[in-house]
Order: structure tokens, then C-alpha cells, then sequence
């Protein structure tokens, strides 16, 4: 602490002074205040227990950050600290009626037994519940304000915790050449060849020797070759009546007011301890100027019972056997539980020594090591704490002060046939609060040990997870990132005011090599190797279940070359396939994704033509450039690939070219068909146009099971080829006969389904549903595709479709809707 | 899941990395039987122990490779491309 540093922060709006060295817990309490916080459940004053951020009592919410752990977060100039979880303030909370009243009302597991009925109060119960739940508040608008970022590091060897044992472990490791990294939960001073991240709190240990480190606003995750676990132990409470009352504390805490932050923490004290902490704890207290009124200490002798009394939530006096001793400090200190969370997590055993009254770790996985306190060295034989008995009913007695379950709670839960540990845990939520069981996970094992008449052995410990302390979500999700794909053409759609829809990651791979044909006509059900240059198919890829992939155009360059479009969204899933086919047939295709490199652009229309012979020198006569023809030239001055294609059923070109060429050409554009009408079109009406010619969409009209044969493409499956993709499985289907077809309909009237409405038969049950569906506007009639089982795939044929609750008529078709022999398409 | 898996163009890498195509499995040669195309396409010895799969460096150099991997511990004992195919490049390269 550094007096000469003077730090000021606002407490509810007070102004408090501080040092540098201060945490704004010690501050506070240098200032008077001795309630920081209300209970969880019976909103009971909560005053400072441990000071080494373990459990709940000092929560308050910093800077509109809730639940801060304030006795361990250094103090701020200008920072602003509130309280939370109370009606009123942290000396009058009008929540704490339910300590008063609540206990018929808020037994273990109330909330399994109450506000169900009657039913129809559960949105009050709901609210009332919403609001009192829970410990802080958030601010809806603080997230932004938070910049976070992950780092990838390494380290040969991660010293987890910067006590002796940890410190002396990283020096070792670094005499000896070892790039050593150390992390801490607080304040390291610096180590000689050791890099001290702190701080820096280790989350977990995952496989792979993967750690991650919160550091505040960095994630870092840590891949170690060797980990060092030196995490040391935490402080256990002793449970008897009134052991949470504001004045009650742990020997470290009290040894930290005094050591750290020049804090006389009391006037009278009484220490009851089964280890030398506690009577350090009172010498630290007597060098302060405490009086000290009794020291118990429980391995020299025996102790029945211990009450510790008080009035508003404030301690005024204990009882030892009887006798009582005036006090407004208590010091309680039930041992050392070494903190062995990360070690299991690793994969290591938890195992009972009676010896030393402590749960340790063994069978450190490899990769790991255990050093220090945690593996129980220097641990000294401590009495048990339950060889004293804690009174009931002479007031509460916690064995959890997080979530407010008392021994009355478990005793209530054992009775009730939760006997096993995990599940009174669930039950009673004793460990699931804050502190996750430092404080609360042994004391309550021991009072199963003690109900169930077992040892603690045998009960053993709930299973330990990640994170080993509160982490915020936003650390874990790091920087915003999205990674978001735009057309060169963009801003052009922006400024007319489109608005833009995702489709997936929008790449098209580009095919070409040696034995390119061959693996075309592997992986395609239709013919490729026969096609001639400049000319383009139609293709679906297949699964070898027979099952529907992806669907595209393969235009064939040269021999040599093929361009393969796909999906917008399927591109990535195609290039994969087509990847994996290439390496399992070992046929050395060349496969080159030049998605990002091109723009396409889809000019269509009867007056399609006149607007390209204003753009380009190429013959684009139905002669020159018909249907299903491709060709390379120059439009609008750019070096272009031009598909004769009609996925919106109209005469129309496709221009792939340069993609920074992008404006440019959807400018030259416009401005060629401005005086024949030209607009430009998005994804909504090319799904009506495409819909009107019954042109499928992948994964629309299709599912993971549909196959061609059924989705009425049975023309693209050439079953006297060789061998393709997917061969097998189609010959078996058309074996077994097929089951449901994919129709087009048309409603009688004009309700318009919803895309997933579902076909009945008459009166009965579904038999199918729509998969595309809309209004067109060209044939003023509604429209869509459906599957249908095949005894109804016959045009004419009509079903009944559930439409905004009731059931409309619909008559089957199974040619295009409009235009259906594709005069237009090939003109 | 964690663990590392050793790219053989791009050195270890987290597994996330990666997209995983199962067991390595062997296509029947021809006109399988119903029962031998079902077995093909749905059935794998998935063992408790030593398994070769495919794996493919979706987020990296997009190649696609073997590995073998312990099932049981995540221990990944060898990776390496198999030939005779080649590995293939993308535009940037």
C-alpha cells in the first residue's frame, strides 16, 4: 500500500478516499462499512469473509460490471461501486423478509413445490421471480463498451499459480533452458528468465495440454508441453448456527486487513481454528491491537458446540459449549482443502486422506505436474471439523453461503432419497454459486459422511468442470467476427436500394487438368466426357447413397478445362467432395477455387440480346451464342466468360469476369438497356421466375434424402454409364420402385401456402408437404412444388393443402408452369 | 475437443481446424450387393483404439490427408497424404 498515492472513488454516490494498494473492499472497510452484501436466498447482511476473491460476501457491482469480487479488485480513480441484490440499501433490504418469514415458504427445492398453482398466476410468480432471482444486474448496453481478443501462445512449461511452490517451479524450470510462462490469479513480482502473465487466471485444463488464460480482456490460449499445477489451498469454514453472520471471518482475510491494507479489523476477537492458521491469525490480531477474548483450538480440545449470535446480521458474542464471549470478530478456520480442480479436470483421481482431513489429487495424468500445497505437502494432520456437533435450531447454520442451503437443506434432502452426492448437489444447489464449492464442497461432504453414517471417502466429490472461476461471455467470444463476403457490386445494390440476404460463403470452384473428364464422369450422374468445347450441361452431384448434393452448370473450355458452378451456399461442401474424390481415386484432377476472383452477373430477358450487342463485338445471334452455348470475349471491355443458361427460364447471359471489374460492367449495363426498361433484379424474383419454370433449388425442394429419380430429374441419371457416385443407389430405388415424387401444383383459388405446409389426404393425415411456394404475378395464379407419394404425381391429380388453418385445393402439374417448352429460353 | 493434428503442409493445428470425413473405408469394386452397398454407406467398425480417417485442413491449405488416431485417448499416431494424388492448390497459391 502506498499512502503517498491517494485514490478516489464514489460508494452509492459517496465519495470514498483510498491508497494505491487498496482494493475498493479494504477501502470500504477502512471507511465503516462492514455489510458489502445480501444473501442470495434470505437477503441476510453478508460481511467480509475470506478477502482472497473465494466467496460471494463482497460482490458489488464496478463501473456497471456486476458481481465483482471487490475485496480483491485493486481500487480506481473516478471508478463508480454500487451494491446489488437489495430493495433498498445493504443496511435495509426489504428482501429480507424472506429470512423472516421465508422458511415454510423457501425449504430446499422449493421452487420443484410452489407458484405452480394456480396455474394461471404463473406469469405474476414468473415476474416476482425474475426479479428478485440472481445476484447482479446487467447493463443491456455494456457489452459494446468491451473490446476483447484472443491470442494463440505456446509454452514448454505453464506454471499455474505464483505461491512459493509455483515460483520455485518456474525458476527450476528456467535454469535449465525450459521457456517458462507463469500465471497467477493476482500480483506476481517479476521472475529472472520466467514470463509472469498476472493477472492471469488458468480457465481449465483441456487434452492437448491446452489452457486458456483470462487476462481481463485477453484470452490467451495457452498450448503447454508440460503444465505445473501449484495452485495451493483454499480456506475452509466451519459450519454452526449463526457461522454467516457480518464479523465472522477466515484467518487469510483477517490476516489480510491487517498485513496488507493496515486494517484493525475489530475490537474483541475470538479464534476457533483446527490449524496454526487460526492462531497466526491471532497473533496478527493482538500485534493490531485487538483484544483477544478465547482461542479454541479444536486439536487440543474437544468442542460440542459452537453458536455464534448477533443482532441485525451483525455479531455480537459466541457460545463455546455455553459459555459466552463478547466478540465482534470471530475467526474460524476449518483447514486447508487443496484446490485440485484443474488436476481432475485433467484426468486425475480424487482420493481421502483421513490423515490429513483433505481430499488430494493422484494419478496426475502425464504432461501434468502437481507442486506445493495442492498435493498436500505441508499439510499438517488436522482434526476434522466434524468432531464438533453444529446445534440446529438455535438459527441458521450454512453450509453454503452462496446459495444460502443450510445443514438443515441437506439433512432435508437426504431425508427426502437424495443420498449420493452429485444428487443433493443438484437438489439442494449447495457448491453451484459463485464460489463453486471452495468454501462449501468438503463441509458438505462431511455432512453427508455424518448423516448417512460413511466416511468421507466413501461419499467422494461431484465431478470438477471449467471454468474454474466466473469468466464473461464476451472474453470467450472475442473480437466480433464475422467474416462477411460481399459481391465487387455491392455498394452498387446498396445505393438501389436492395437489401441484401446471406447466401452462404459464395465460392465456385473452377476444375481443370488432365483426367478432368474421367472425374467429371465419376463424380456426375449425367455425361460430361462427350461434350463439346464451348458447350455447357446441367449437373446434380449425387452421395453414394443415391442422395441429392448440390446442382450446377459444368461448361466445358477446352479439353482440358471445365468451369463448374455450384450453389452459392454449397460451393464449400463441392470444392471438399471433389477434393476427397480426387484423393481417393488418386486421378490428380487439378482443382482450382476462383470463386473470389470472378463476379457474375445475369442479364435476362427478351431484350437481352439487344442490350449485350450494345456491350460487346461477339456475334450473339441465336446462331452465333444459342442456348446452352459458352463463350469467351470481351463486354464492356472486359475479358469475360459468357453462359448461355436459364435458370430464370428467359433468353439470358451469364458474365463471369475479373471481379474489381465489378461496378464497372454492372454500370456499362444499365446504361446499354436503359432506354429498352432495363432493372436490375434480386434473389426474390429469380426465386418466382425459377419457380414458374419449376426449376429446383437444392436443399429447398430438396433433402438430405431425396434422390433424382423421385425429384423428377430421371432423365439426368444415365444408369448405363460405368460407374458414377451414387450408380448403386439409384439402381436399387428404381429396383424397389419409387415412393414420393416432386410435383409442381397449382392452388385453385388464390391462397398462397406456406412453404412447409403439409399435403392431407382427404380429411386424414399428411402425406407430403410444399417445398416452394408463391404467388406469380405472370400467371396470376399460386404456385410451388411439393412432394407427394406417387400415386398422386399425375397431372390433373388434386390433394388437399392446410392453409391458415383450414384445408384449400390444389391441382398437380408436372411441365413448367410457364413456358414449358422453353421457347422463350432458346430464342 | 481439443486436441492437435499434425497438417502435413502446415505443421500442428488445432483440430477445429479441420473437418473430419470418418473412417477410411474401402468402395466396393463393382455392382455391390444391397447388403454390401448398405454396408459401405452406413456401417463402420468404429474401434475403441487405433482408427484411420480422413481429415481435411478446412481452414488452412485444403488439403486432404489421413491420419491415425487413437479413439480412445485423442492421440493422433501418424498423419501423412496418401498417393498417388497430388496435392491440389487453390488460386492464391
Amino acid at each position: 500500500m502506498n499512502r503517498e498515492r491517494e485514490v478516489t472513488f464514489s460508494f452509492c454516490g459517496k465519495p470514498i478516499r483510498a491508497f494505491e494498494g487498496d482494493t475498493f473492499g479494504s477501502a470500504l472497510f477502512a471507511s465503516g462499512q462492514r455489510v458489502f452484501s445480501r444473501s442470495f436466498k434470505y437477503h441476510r447482511p453478508r460481511g467480509l469473509l475470506c478477502c482472497s476473491g473465494n466467496c460471494p460476501n463482497c460482490m458489488m457491482n464496478v463501473d456497471g460490471v456486476p458481481n465483482v469480487r471487490i475485496c480483491a479488485e485493486p481500487v480506481r480513480e473516478g471508478a463508480s461501486v454500487r451494491q446489488q441484490n437489495v430493495w433498498g440499501s445493504l443496511e435495509h433490504d426489504a428482501l429480507s423478509v424472506t429470512d423472516k418469514l421465508g422458511g415454510p415458504f423457501t425449504p430446499v427445492g422449493f421452487y420443484y413445490r410452489t407458484m405452480i398453482r394456480p396455474r394461471w398466476a404463473w406469469p405474476l410468480y414468473e415476474k416476482f421471480l425474475r426479479n428478485v432471482a440472481g445476484l447482479g444486474k446487467l447493463d443491456k448496453h455494456a457489452g459494446r463498451k468491451n473490446r476483447y481478443d484472443v491470442e494463440h501462445r505456446r509454452a514448454e512449461v505453464l506454471v499455474i499459480g505464483g505461491g512459493a511452490a509455483g515460483r520455485q517451479s518456474a525458476l527450476a524450470n528456467a535454469a535449465v533452458g525450459k521457456q517458462v510462462v507463469l500465471v497467477d490469479e493476482g500480483f506476481v513480482e517479476p521472475l529472472e528468465g520466467v514470463e509472469v502473465v498476472a493477472p492471469g487466471r488458468a480457465l481449465g485444463i483441456w487434452e492437448g495440454g491446452l489452457v486458456p488464460v483470462d487476462a481481463g480482456r485477453m484470452l490467451y490460449r495457452y498450448r503447454a508441453d508440460h503444465i505445473v499445477v501449484a495452485t495451493g489451498t483454499v480456506e475452509q469454514p466451519l459450519v454452526f448456527p449463526g457461522n454467516d453472520l457480518v464479523g465472522v471471518m477466515l484467518p487469510d482475510g483477517v490476516r489480510r486487513l491487517i498485513e496488507d491494507w493496515a486494517l484493525k479489523p475489530a475490537e474483541k476477537a475470538v479464534v476457533v481454528t483446527v490449524d496454526e492458521a487460526g492462531r497466526e491469525a491471532a497473533t496478527a490480531l493482538r500485534r493490531a491491537g485487538v483484544e483477544i477474548n478465547g482461542v479454541y483450538d479444536l486439536r487440543r480440545e474437544r468442542v460440542r458446540e459452537i453458536v455464534a449470535r448477533g443482532s441485525g446480521g451483525i455479531l455480537r458474542s459466541v457460545e463455546i459449549d455455553g459459555r459466552k464471549l463478547t466478540c465482534d470478530l470471530l475467526v474460524m478456520s476449518g483447514g486447508r482443502q487443496p484446490a485440485y480442480s484443474l488436476l481432475s479436470q485433467a484426468g486425475a483421481r480424487i482420493e481421502y486422506d483421513p490423515e490429513r482431513g483433505v481430499f488430494l489429487p493422484t494419478d496426475i495424468p502425464a504432461g501434468i505436474e502437481a507442486v506445493g500445497t495442492v498435493t498436500g505437502d505441508g499439510l499438517a494432520a488436522a482434526v476434522p471439523a466434524a468432531s464438533y456437533n453444529g446445534a440446529s435450531g438455535k438459527g441458521k447454520c450454512f453450509v453454503c453461503v452462496c446459495e444460502d442451503v443450510t445443514d438443515k437443506d441437506l439433512k432435508r434432502a437426504i431425508a427426502e432419497g437424495f443420498d449420493s452426492i452429485e444428487l443433493a448437489k443438484r437438489y439442494t444447489t449447495v457448491t453451484m454459486g459463485p464460489c463453486q464449492g471452495r468454501l462449501c464442497h468438503v463441509p458438505s461432504i462431511r455432512l453427508y459422511a455424518r448423516e448417512n453414517e460413511k466416511d468421507e471417502a466413501t461419499i467422494g466429490t461431484t465431478t470438477s468442470r471449467p471454468p474454474w472461476a466466473p469468466v464473461t461471455l464476451g472474453l470467450l467470444a472475442g473480437r466480433p467476427h464475422e467474416p462477411a463476403q460481399r459481391t465487387s457490386i455491392h455498394h452498387r445494390h446498396k445505393e438501389l436500394g436492395a437489401r441484401m440476404m446471406w447466401t452462404g460463403t459464395w465460392r465456385r470452384p473452377h476444375s481443370y487438368g488432365d483426367p478432368e473428364a474421367e472425374f467429371l464422369e465419376r463424380l456426375y450422374p449425367n455425361r460430361f466426357g462427350d461434350m463439346k468445347p464451348m458447350r455447357i450441361r446441367y449437373g446434380v452431384l449425387n452421395s453414394d447413397a443415391g442422395r441429392i448434393m448440390d446442382d450446377g452448370t459444368i461448361a466445358r473450355l477446352d479439353d482440358e478445362t471445365f468451369y463448374v458452378t455450384t450453389t452459392s451456399t454449397g460451393a464449400g461442401a463441392v470444392l471438399e467432395w471433389f477434393e476427397w474424390w480426387n484423393a481417393v481415386w488418386g486421378l490428380d484432377a487439378e482443382i482450382v477455387n476462383v470463386t473470389g476472383g470472378l463476379a457474375a452477373v445475369n442479364i435476362a430477358g427478351p431484350r437481352a440480346r439487344e442490350v449485350m450487342r450494345r456491350l460487346t463485338d461477339l456475334d450473339i445471334s441465336n446462331e452465333g451464342l444459342g442456348y446452352l452455348d459458352a463463350r469467351e470475349a470481351q463486354v464492356a471491355g472486359v475479358p469475360s466468360l459468357i453462359l448461355r443458361i436459364g435458370f430464370v427460364g428467359e433468353l439470358g447471359y451469364e458474365l463471369h469476369f475479373p471481379s474489381p471489374y465489378g461496378e464497372h460492367v454492372w454500370n456499362k449495363i444499365l446504361e446499354a438497356g436503359e432506354d429498352f426498361g432495363i432493372r436490375p433484379f434480386g434473389l426474390e424474383p429469380q426465386r418466382i421466375l425459377r419457380l414458374e419454370k419449376m426449376h429446383i433449388l437444392v436443399g429447398q425442394d430438396t433433402d438430405s434424402e431425396s434422390n433424382v429419380l423421385e425429384a423428377n430429374m430421371s432423365w439426368i441419371a444415365k444408369l448405363d454409364k460405368d460407374d458414377f457416385v451414387g450408380k448403386w443407389s439409384l439402381e436399387h430405388v428404381r429396383d424397389r420402385g419409387l415412393h414420393d415424387m416432386l410435383v409442381g401444383f397449382v392452388m385453385e383459388d388464390g391462397k398462397v401456402p406456406l412453404e412447409g405446409a403439409q399435403i392431407v389426404l382427404e380429411g386424414t393425415h399428411p402425406i407430403g408437404r410444399i417445398t416452394s411456394s408463391r404467388w406469380s404475378p405472370e400467371l396470376r395464379r399460386a404456385i410451388g412444388m411439393a412432394w407427394v407419394p406417387t400415386e398422386l404425381a399425375e397431372e390433373g391429380k388434386s390433394f388437399l393443402v392446410t392453409v391458415d388453418g383450414g384445408f384449400e385445393r390444389a391441382t398437380v402439374r408436372l411441365r413448367p408452369f410457364f413456358d414449358p417448352d422453353g421457347e422463350r429460353l432458346r430464342s | 475437443m481439443s486436441f492437435l493434428l499434425d497438417c502435413p503442409n502446415c505443421g500442428p493445428r488445432d483440430v477445429n481446424e479441420f473437418s473430419c470425413a470418418g473412417e477410411v473405408t474401402v468402395r466396393p469394386k463393382s455392382s455391390p450387393s444391397l447388403r454390401e452397398l448398405t454396408s459401405y454407406i452406413y456401417f463402420r467398425r468404429n474401434v475403441a483404439g487405433v482408427q484411420r480417417e480422413w481429415w481435411y485442413h478446412r481452414q488452412g491449405c485444403e488439403i486432404w490427408f489421413q491420419a491415425e488416431r487413437d479413439t480412445r485417448t485423442n492421440e493422433v499416431l501418424l498423419t501423412e497424404v496418401v498417393e498417388p494424388s497430388r496435392r491440389a492448390g487453390t488460386a492464391a497459391e
